[in-house]
This record gives C-alpha cells, structure tokens and sequence, in this order.
C-alpha cells in the first residue's frame, strides 16, 4: 500500500540521486530553495550537508512569518490593544517580536488574541461575538490568500459585519524578480515553492528563465521530492536550456488551481507590499478591493503605531535575502533561540534560524 | 433545568456536605477519607516519595479518558517513575460555577475506577467553587505518597555510558487525541489517549532487574525532552534510531499535517527507561508481557559522545541532534 510518506523518504533511492547529483554538478553550484517548508525538510533530512560540495543550498524569503514586516507587525498589535478588537492570527504570529513588543505580550497584558487555524474559524469567532469586531491577521503567500479571501465572501453573504481582515499577503513571482534584480547573489536555479504552485501553477515562473537565464523546479516537501528537483536543476544546466520544470506532479497541475485564483482575485487587488530584509517591492502584495473595504482593518481602524525600528544585530533580512546563513548571525544560538527569538527567522516553525537550531544543533548547521 | 455547581457547593455549609457525602465519599469512600477529618493520618514505613501536579486539560472529556482519569494516573505515574509503590493521594477539586453536575459525576466515577486499578485510596480533598469566568470549568490538583522498596535508585542522573533506552510503546497518542478534540480542528480519528497508570508495568520491571538507573514518563515536551533531560542531568550523550521508534500511523499522519513531531508530543500511558545493558533484554522481554508495554521496544543507548546531547539516525541514513521541545506546542493537553 502507498502511504505518501515512506516512499518519498527511502534512504537507498536517495543515497542514488545524491551520488548521482555529486556525479553530474560539474561545478559548485547555488541553488536558492523558496520556501520555508522546503527549508525546513532540507534540514530535517541533512540533505544541506548530504549535497555540498558541491551543490550549496541557500534559504529564500518563502516563510511568511519572517518577511512580514515590524511596521505591520506593530500594526497588529496596536489592534490587539484596543478593547472592542479580537485578533485571530495562526500560533506563529504569536511570539515574533514587533518593534517595541509582541502580540504574546500583548495578551498577557489583557489583548484578546486568539490562536485559530483557518480564517473561517475566525468567522466563527465574529458570528459567535457580534458585540465585539474580529479581526484576522491575514498572512501568508498564494497558498492562503484564497481561502482567506473565501472567509469574506462567505462574510459578506452570511451579512456578518463585525468581521476584518489585515491584509499582508504577499506574493511569491514578484518577489522573485526582485531578488534576481537585486544581483546581491549569484543562483544558478530556484526550487519553487510546492504549495504556491498548486495555486498559481508554473507558468507565472517563465520570467526567470527567459529573462535571468536561469532555471526552477517545482518541489514537494519529501526529501526525495527535493533532491529529485535539484537533479532536475542540475540537468538544466548541465544541457544549458533553463526553464520551469515541475518535480512535484501529484500536488502541482501546470494551469494550477483556476477556483482558487478567481476566488482571490475577486477580493483582492494587487499592490506594493513590504518586506522584511528587501523593503517595498512593487505589486508584491494583496489588498481588498474598494467593494469589500468594509471588511479591511487597515481601513476600518486608525492606527497609531510609532515608527518601526529593528532589532539591533538581527541579519533575518539578509538571511531572507540569501546573502547570509544564520550560522552568519553574531546572534544566533546565543542571545537568539526559540525561547527567546530576536528575530522573526528563529519564531516561526518555517524559519530558516528556527531550522538551523532545532535540526542542526547550533552549530553544525552547514 | 439539570443540576449545576453553584457557589454555595464550595461554601462549606450544607451544601457542600452533601455534594461531599452524597458524590464523593459515595464514590471515594475508605475508613480514611471517611472521618472526614482535617487531615488523613497515615502509618507508612520505609522511604517515602511524595508528589503533587495539577490538571487543567481541555476539553475535560477525550477519547480514551478524562481529566480525572488523568489526575490520578498522572500522580500515580510520578510515584512509580521514582520506583516508588503509589499508596495514598489526595483530591483536590476547583469547580467553575454552572459546571454540570452529571459531569462532575462522571468524572469522580472515573476517579473512583483509575484509582482502583492502580490500587491506591484518595484519603484527603478539597471542594472550591469559583465564580464563572474565573476557572474553566474544572481544574484538578493530586498529590501522592508511595513506598520505595529496598535496593531500587532511580533517578534522571543515574545515566551510564553503555546503557540501553527502552520506550514501552508508540508515542503521540495522548496529544493528537487531545488536539483532535479541540474547537476548530474537526479531525475524525479512532485514536485515543494512553492515559493509563504505569504502576504494575513498573514492578514487573523492577522484578525483572533492578539494574534499571532511570525512569521517565515522556508527558509534557515529549519522548525528545525527556531524552534531553537525561542526557543534561547525567552528563552523558544519547543516540536513539528514528527506525526504532514506535509511532501509530494515525499519529503520524495527523502530525504530517499539523506540522508536529512525534518525538514532541505528549504521552499519558507511556515510560523511558535506561537500563544497564545486560539487564536490557531480560527487562524489555517482561514489559512486552505487561498490556500497557506490548509494543515496548529498545530505541537507543547512552554513549560517551556528544555529551549533553541527543542525536537520532533518522530512517533517511542522516543524522540529527533532537534538541529540547521549545516554547509549547499545544496549551493545556494535561
């Protein structure tokens, strides 16, 4: 029987891609891997250290809870802070610091701040308290942005008005582009994110190689399915004809999911969005459109918050940027851990520090 | 209208006798608690342990227990992780008013029943009734006092190089079976907590060989704290095989999806032992007789390396230091 695990994580396959990847890099190469789950798998599983030389793997700003900003961060606590608000965020939200404080503080100090796992739990949350205004902490890349953007047409039909949503989504081809356009470091191929994909498919990728020259692959999460993906990268190169591949074929359709997309765009228009470590990037982020503005916090409520500030001697940003490991940071594993994160890369479960820490020790991380 | 605890069942006046005589001493009942004195007086000889823990796990009612089942198998789990022979407990209730009457009923009948199979008498309690808003319905505090019999040293530093680690059944049950009964995630699983008391697992142990030098029962943080823990107080390295370990694949799968770990997640019915080596199979072949250790199996051993340190060889052929659980994964689960 297939059970969708053990078969994407048998050691002998994996020992045979890895000898055969060794084999066939003909130089060291840099392969930038998206997102913060494949981050995570890839440290699970030492293929980091399984795969260099002379493949060098370098985590990208594909965790949402790291590239959202201190300034929104902030904004979301000034919300929880008043009294007719509950803020409805997912857990990891809950202890990144902000620029003065966190939204776990927040709570000990009396914010009602709930922990739920979907934005229609939220909705719940707002029918099951019409005396007081909900307000979900909408986070995250294509991959939620849909159903979020369902909670509020759901909103709007079921007439529930005392339901908000604080838009920092972000998206993931923009962002990209941004990177590659920065030049601050030389990739040789992406690993694309997996569940991004399974939304906004593969085409909106053939920018990067057409315009970069460069190649991506399309991975799942299993260690197999990631070094099948840098197999794929490699042959890329090695035959030099970059383009957008998907190694990923029982989650991701090339046309993606069409539902999900309209859905989203019914809702949302696209705007400048800031990012944690690579600043405003243009039309990289969501917001609501003019029709559904009842339901959009920042509209809603006036927020003071007084001006962001960064916490001294973090490098997240430029470990989102690819420019630095955490293994780089002055901070890591000493001042910054799980139990006490400076910065946003150590709090949250897809963070590439909170990777390095839990599955390499602090320091065998490579 | 059903019945409910209202303010004056903690007042210590009528009504509390009643709720007292008619619930808990009906249920509870044994010469001891039944002087109802101000405090059971008790005639032990020996080397004592002694242990207390407080229960606010929600929801109160899971599958396969409740929080007074819980209350009496974590105490009674705490004595026996010592060596020791859990005797006596006590009971402390604190109730949230408007909390329902059948359920309190049921879970003193649950008590009543837990307390029976690991063989110890509730000799000492305590009622409070809080206003509503200021509890969850029901918290639970136990203490417990049991017997060490001569010869046995169990405890978190008496880890030896060489030594065998032995996990006396699959990890997670409890915390997946808790987090699949919370508000907003309706995840349909057959799976129950092993909530379950670790005493008589503990003696077949012990009379197998003495040559047992830790025991711990991975709740809270996991099969990956507990092993933390040893390998801090005995200053000692422990390498565990991922492909040794014990896991039910509805609990894997659910922590797929979740984005938990196993060897994080909470157990209830569940022990770690480190054994001296010559003893281990001879210790693991007795547990595997007892219901509660069928599936008991040797994960690991205590090695000279890495000391401090708990690496595991994962069933990928790699390598990874399993470090202590950080922060919580789940509120209130016990």
């Amino acid at each position: 029987m297939i059970k969708f695990l053990d078969e994407y994580r048998d050691p002998e396959l994996a020992q045979r891609l890895v000898e055969k990847i060794r084999n066939r890099a003909i130089r060291s190469l840099r392969l930038m891997e998206f997102c913060g789950g494949h981050t995570v798998a890839i440290m699970k599983y030492g293929l980091r250290r399984l795969l260099f030389p002379p493949v060098e793997l370098l985590s990208g700003p594909g965790c949402p809870v790291c590239v959202t900003a201190n300034v929104d961060i902030d904004k979301a606590i000034a919300l929880a802070q008043k009294p007719e608000i509950i803020l409805t965020t997912f857990g990891d939200m809950l202890k990144v610091p902000g620029s003065y404080s966190s939204l776990q503080k927040t709570r000990a100090e009396g914010g009602d701040i709930r922990i739920v796992y979907s934005a229609q739990d939220a909705l719940e949350i707002a029918q099951g308290n019409p005396d007081k205004k909900v307000v979900f902490l909408g986070i995250g890349f294509e991959t939620t942005a849909p159903t979020i953007a369902a909670s509020i047409l759901e909103a709007k039909s079921r007439e529930i008005k005392n339901y908000y949503v604080l838009s920092l989504h972000k998206l993931c081809p923009p962002v990209i582009k941004a990177l590659l356009d920065s030049g601050e470091t030389r990739l040789d191929g992406i690993i694309l994110p997996g569940h991004v994909s399974a939304i906004i498919g593969s085409y909106p990728y053939e920018f990067i190689p057409c315009d970069y020259g460069i190649g991506g692959v399309v991975a799942g999460f299993e260690p197999l399915d990631l070094l099948l993906a840098v197999e794929m990268l490699i042959a890329q190169i090695e035959n030099q004809k970059p383009t957008i591949e998907i190694a990923y074929r029982r989650g991701v359709k090339t046309e993606g999911n069409k539902r999900a997309r309209e859905i989203m765009e019914m809702v949302f228009d696209i705007t400048e969005a800031n990012w944690r470590g690579l600043g405003r990037v243009q039309a990289s982020g969501l917001t609501l459109k003019r029709e559904y503005q009842d339901f959009d916090a920042e509209a809603s409520f006036v927020l003071e918050a007084a001006p962001a500030k960064e916490p001294e001697g973090c490098v997240c940003g430029e470990i989102l940027r690819g420019i630095k490991t955490p293994l780089n940071c002055k901070l890591f594993g000493k001042q910054c851990t799980p139990e006490q994160p400076v910065g946003p890369c150590m709090v949250s479960s897809e963070g590439s520090c909170a990777a390095y820490y839990l599955y390499g020790g602090s320091n065998n991380g490579r | 209208m059903e019945d409910r605890i209202i303010l004056a069942h903690g007042s210590g006046g009528k009504l509390s006798h009643d709720l007292i005589k008619d619930l808990l001493l009906r249920e509870l009942g044994n010469p001891c608690l039944n002087l109802l004195d101000d405090a059971a007086t008790l005639t032990l000889n020996g080397r004592l342990a002694f242990t207390t823990d407080s229960y606010v796990v929600s929801p109160l009612f899971f599958p396969g227990g409740d929080i007074g089942k819980l209350a009496v198998c974590g105490t009674v789990n705490d004595l026996s992780m010592v060596g020791a022979i859990p005797k006596y407990v006590s009971l402390s209730l604190i109730i949230e008013e408007g909390f329902l009457l059948k359920e309190l009923k049921k879970i003193i009948s649950s008590i009543h029943t837990t307390a029976q199979k690991a063989g110890v008498e509730v000799v000492t309690g305590d009622t409070k009734v809080v206003n509503r808003g200021s509890a969850d319905k029901l918290f639970i505090n136990t203490a417990g006092i049991g017997i060490i019999p001569d010869g046995v040293e169990l405890s978190g530093s008496n880890a030896k190089i060489g030594d065998k680690i032995i996990l006396s059944g699959p990890l997670g049950d409890h915390g997946i079976a808790i987090l699949c009964q919370r508000e907003g995630l309706k995840f349909k699983t057959s799976l129950e907590s092993d909530c379950a008391p670790l005493n008589t697992l503990v003696a077949d142990m012990l009379e197998a060989s003495k040559e047992i030098h830790v025991l711990r029962d991975p709740t809270r943080g996991g099969l990956a704290s507990t092993l933390n823990e040893f390998a801090e107080s005995s200053k000692v390295g422990i390498k565990i095989a991922e492909d040794k370990i014990p896991v039910r694949d509805a609990v894997r799968a659910a922590c797929e999806l979740l984005g938990f770990d196993p060897l994080y997640v909470a157990n209830e019915g569940k022990l770690v032992a480190v054994v001296c080596s010559q003893a281990a199979e001879k210790v693991l072949s007795k547990m595997q007789k007892n219901e509660q250790a069928t599936q008991a199996a040797i994960i690991g051993e205590i090695v000279a390396d890495h000391p401090g340190k708990v690496v595991m060889k994962t069933q990928f052929g790699s390598s990874r230091i399993i470090s202590m659980l950080a922060g919580e994964l789940l509120p209130r689960i016990c």
